[in-house]
């Protein structure tokens, strides 16, 4: 296992020298200990000199694992978070494995912290108490007199390092059920002043990506892939690429999906794929235009449903005593993370090989390159990097960039390192997008003003059908990513009626921050405006209104009063006018208010947007405050002016002149207040992102047009 | 062909063709991995380095036209003192999420407060327009400017 984090760690390579505690889990869930980090897969190890080092088993993407995780372990220990390091986990999805998804080790659906609390505190406990038994031993005191405060043993005389006792505890056994702090002891969890630990690293460009592997004797593979999905490789000609410098090869890739060209350097690789002339048999490639994929997605909201997800009894629409109906269309989008995919793969000594990977889901890519490579599972070692973004990209079910690394690196003798990097076109014209969607809603109001009737259409092309995810996602023909946010709402509404369409696969289509509530918590917020306006009712009354007794039903409406608090809803200053949204996903629950100037025709500005979270125990509030204001700014970004379109087929848009990023002048201010919970720990790496859209679009519907159509722009909104 | 190059003040003599960015020279060569590739086009700016003091982005930049320039690349940027005042902003605030874009983000940042010490929001927005953040960090990096801009203050 590699220090990798840092270069200099890196270079070091596995530094895990002195560590003589290691506590980690068997197969079976029970606690294991000892003094070898070979022999146990371990959550923590600490050394004689009294460094901790917490094995973090998610990838860091900048939500924030490596810093919770190891301030579980730092809080339980009583260590300070000057005292800890971390490092990533093997692939090993036994031990590993992401308690959310069962036998498989991966980073998604916001599970990081809430799947790992208990884990990792149960580890950091049994260090403790071995290390309090150990000290017991050597002191003659009762062990329960002792604490260890800031790395030092107390209770016993002068305050010792606890590294002192770290031998003798690994010759104990670990305890069955270590006792956990309360809440009452916890100096680190909640803790608002705790800074993140990767900060430093990645300010003085010691931080190690993916992309900045680079192995002695390495190639760089770059792919060229048909224009449109679906095509294949007919033939290719090399003959001018042979005149780049650096260019080794060309080859067919066994899958005909691409060509491969093997290069001594990047710059090299880049040059000789453009030289590269192929032929493509696109016999079975997409040819639609998106205009007519939006057109079958509408055009299916007026057909009968193909799944009724909720059906309800016809007639309480008839009696209502007005209809409120809106269409909606979401587009293609891309992820777009900075840090354009890659990944590279070594031989190792034993005959296997290691990948180098900002691994997301490492179970898919190791099954993956096992087979590939006719390897077995524990000669394939990933070596999990820092990577440079991925809001779902790197999470594919297929493993699809890992496998055109194996690929490529298959059909070499194997005595070079391959690196696979893909360019930023690539990345924008690769496919796994966010699949378009379309709802078609109409609310039925009784004469009060009371919700009595929600007719609920929603089209698409499901996420999870044809993956290994469809077994638990998708329930009697229904994907949830698709109706989530909708169907699952904790509004109390009457005569509540859904109903699903799965559209025809236009482009590969995969989970993009947020899954389905990036179109669900649109559609049925703006619903929620459109219906109060109707009805002649405050936005935040009205949904109050329907928000009942349930706990979830409570805790989004604490949220939602919170946010409403602290924005000043109702009392925006002069020339500014306000929004609100709010939304559960991944068990958290999140408002926004977000308040602009200008208007639709002038150019709208954004200039504050004020958010509530309840995501349960807060463990590092600041990395929350940040994901929050992430997920705002990516949910707003995006509704702007982003999507991806196709002609003929082929995805019109290129880089970021054409897929124009949120940008810093775009946005004022993201204030975050955080509710105080007991509750289990819940998601943040997603829920900041789906009400920020539709907060902006009811702010902007406030002196302006309901946009139905996304992006903004395509739908009569300019930004200043 | 080869060619000298002056890279956070030593001398490097690098074999490249002509047309080469100095993005990869620095990357590929050199095996410098702060100064990141990110779009290619410059529109990221994810591998701002500077020129003779200039922030510029390495991926436009043909080597044989920096042959003689002082490049400064963020591994040596906290040796100035703006540059040592913006990373300690940015750690004091947590600037980074996934932390890619953000030695550019420095060292475009190194750049606006060398040349205006006390920048106004709206110098801020113009100068960092070009530095892509797709964490949206922008809240952190303005106000760690602003940070660094009071440390180097006094």
């Amino acid at each position: 296992m590699n220090v990798n984090t840092s270069r200099r760690g890196f270079l070091k390579g596995a530094a895990a020298a002195g560590a003589v505690l290691v506590v980690g889990l068997r197969p079976d869930g029970a606690l294991a200990a000892g003094g070898n980090a070979a022999q146990i897969n371990p959550f923590v190890k600490i050394g004689a000199d009294g460094r901790v080092i917490a094995i973090i088993k998610h990838f860091e993407k900048g939500q924030g694992p490596a810093t919770g995780l190891s301030t579980l372990i730092a809080e339980e220990i009583g260590v300070t978070m000057d005292q800890i390091d971390y490092e990533f986990a093997p692939s090993n999805p036994e031990i590993y494995n992401n308690l959310a998804f069962g036998p498989f080790q991966g980073t998604g659906g916001s599970t990081a912290m809430s799947n790992s609390f208990l884990q990792y505190r149960t580890a950091g406990a049994a260090a403790r108490a071995m290390i309090l038994d150990a000290a017991a031993s050597a002191t003659g005191a009762n062990a329960a007199d002792l604490d260890i405060v800031d790395g030092m043993v107390t209770g016993a005389g002068d305050p010792a390092p606890l590294g002192q006792f770290v031998a003798a505890a690994a010759a104990l056994e670990a305890p069955a059920e270590p006792t956990l702090k309360t809440p009452e002891q916890w100096r680190l969890i909640g803790n608002p002043d705790i800074r993140r630990l990767d900060s430093k690293i990645k300010g003085n460009g010691e931080a190690m990506f993916g992309m900045d592997v680079y192995l002695p004797n390495q190639m760089v593979a770059m792919l060229a892939r048909p224009p449109q999905s679906g095509g294949t490789v007919a033939s290719f000609d090399d003959t001018d690429a042979q005149a780049i410098k650096g260019f080794i090869r060309a080859a067919t890739l066994p899958n005909n999906a691409a060509v491969a060209v093997y290069a001594e350097n990047t710059w090299a690789a880049m040059q000789a794929r453009d030289a590269l002339n192929v032929e493509w048999d696109l016999t079975n490639a997409e040819t639609r235009d998106s205009t007519r994929i939006k057109a079958e997605i509408m055009a299916a909201l007026d057909a009968d449903a193909e799944y009724n997800v909720l059906q309800n009894e016809p007639g309480p629409m008839d009696q209502a005593a007005q209809v409120v109906e809106q269409t909606f269309y979401f587009p293609l989008l891309a992820h777009a993370a900075l840090e354009p995919l890659n990944c590279t793969i070594e031989a190792n000594d034993d005959g296997g090989i290691t990948l180098h990977d900002g691994a997301q889901m490492p179970t898919g890519p190791h099954m993956a390159l096992s087979q590939i490579l006719e390897l077995p599972m524990d000669k394939v070692r990933i070596n999990t990097m820092l990577c440079g973004g991925s809001f779902g990209r790197r999470a594919t079910p297929s493993a699809d960039y890992q496998v055109e690394a194996g690929l490529a690196f298959a059909i070499t003798d194997r005595t070079r390192p391959v690196k696979l990097v893909w360019s930023r076109e690539d990345d924008m014209r690769g496919g796994y997008y966010r699949p378009a969607f379309g709802h078609k809603v109409r609310v039925g109001l009784s004469a009060e003003g009371e919700i009595v009737a929600w007719d609920h259409r929603i089209a698409g092309q499901s996420i999870m059908k044809g993956t290994p995810f469809e077994s638990f996602a998708v329930r009697d023909g229904v994907d949830h990513s698709s109706v989530e946010g909708v169907s699952d709402t904790p509004y109390t509404i009457p005569g509540f009626s859904v109903g699903l369409t799965d559209t025809k696969k236009a482009t590969s289509t995969l989970w993009w921050r947020s899954v389905g509530h990036t179109h669900t918590a649109y559609a049925m917020e703006v619903m929620m405006d459109m219906a109060a306006k109707a009805a002649g009712r405050d936005p935040v009354e009205f949904r109050l209104a329907h928000l009942g007794d349930s706990a979830d039903a409570q805790r989004k409406a604490a949220v939602l009063r919170l946010a409403a608090e602290k924005g000043n809803w109702g009392d925006a200053p002069a020339g500014r006018v306000q929004g609100i949204a709010v939304h559960k996903s991944f068990g958290s629950f999140v408002a926004e208010v977000v308040e602009i100037s200008g208007n639709a025709d002038d150019g709208v500005q954004i200039e504050k947007v004020t958010c509530a979270v309840d995501c349960g125990i807060a463990v590092n509030p600041d990395v929350i405050k940040a994901q929050i204001e992430g997920g705002v700014g990516y949910g707003i970004g995006h509704v702007m002016r982003d999507e991806i379109t196709l002609t003929g087929g082929v995805v019109d848009q290129y880089n970021f002149p054409d897929y124009e990023p949120l940008r810093m002048r775009d946005i004022g201010a993201i204030e975050t207040h955080i509710i105080p919970s007991a509750e289990p720990p819940t998601g943040i790496g997603e829920p900041g992102t789906p009400p920020s859209a539709p907060a902006l679009a009811n702010a902007i519907a406030q002196a302006g047009p309901v946009v139905g159509v996304l992006p903004m722009i395509n739908d009569g909104v300019s930004f200043a | 062909m080869s060619l000298k190059l002056k890279l956070n003040g030593v001398d490097h003599e690098v074999d490249a063709e002509p047309g080469t960015p100095l993005l990869w020279v620095i990357r590929d060569e050199l095996k410098m991995t702060g100064t990141k590739f990110g779009c290619g086009v410059a529109s990221c700016g994810a591998c701002t380095v500077h020129v003779d003091g200039f922030p510029t982005r390495s991926c436009q930049t043909y080597i044989e036209d920096v042959e003689g320039a002082e490049i400064t690349t963020i591994e040596a940027i906290g040796d100035t003192k703006e540059g040592a005042a913006i990373q300690q902003a940015w750690m004091e605030l947590d600037v980074v999420q996934c932390g890619y874009c953000q030695s550019g983000q420095i060292m475009s940042a190194v750049g606006l407060l060398t040349e205006n010490p006390k920048p106004s929001v709206e110098d801020i927005h113009d100068y960092m327009d070009g530095n892509a953040c797709r964490c949206a960090t922008y809240q952190r990096i303005r106000a760690g400017i602003q940070r660094a801009s009071e440390i180097l203050e006094g």
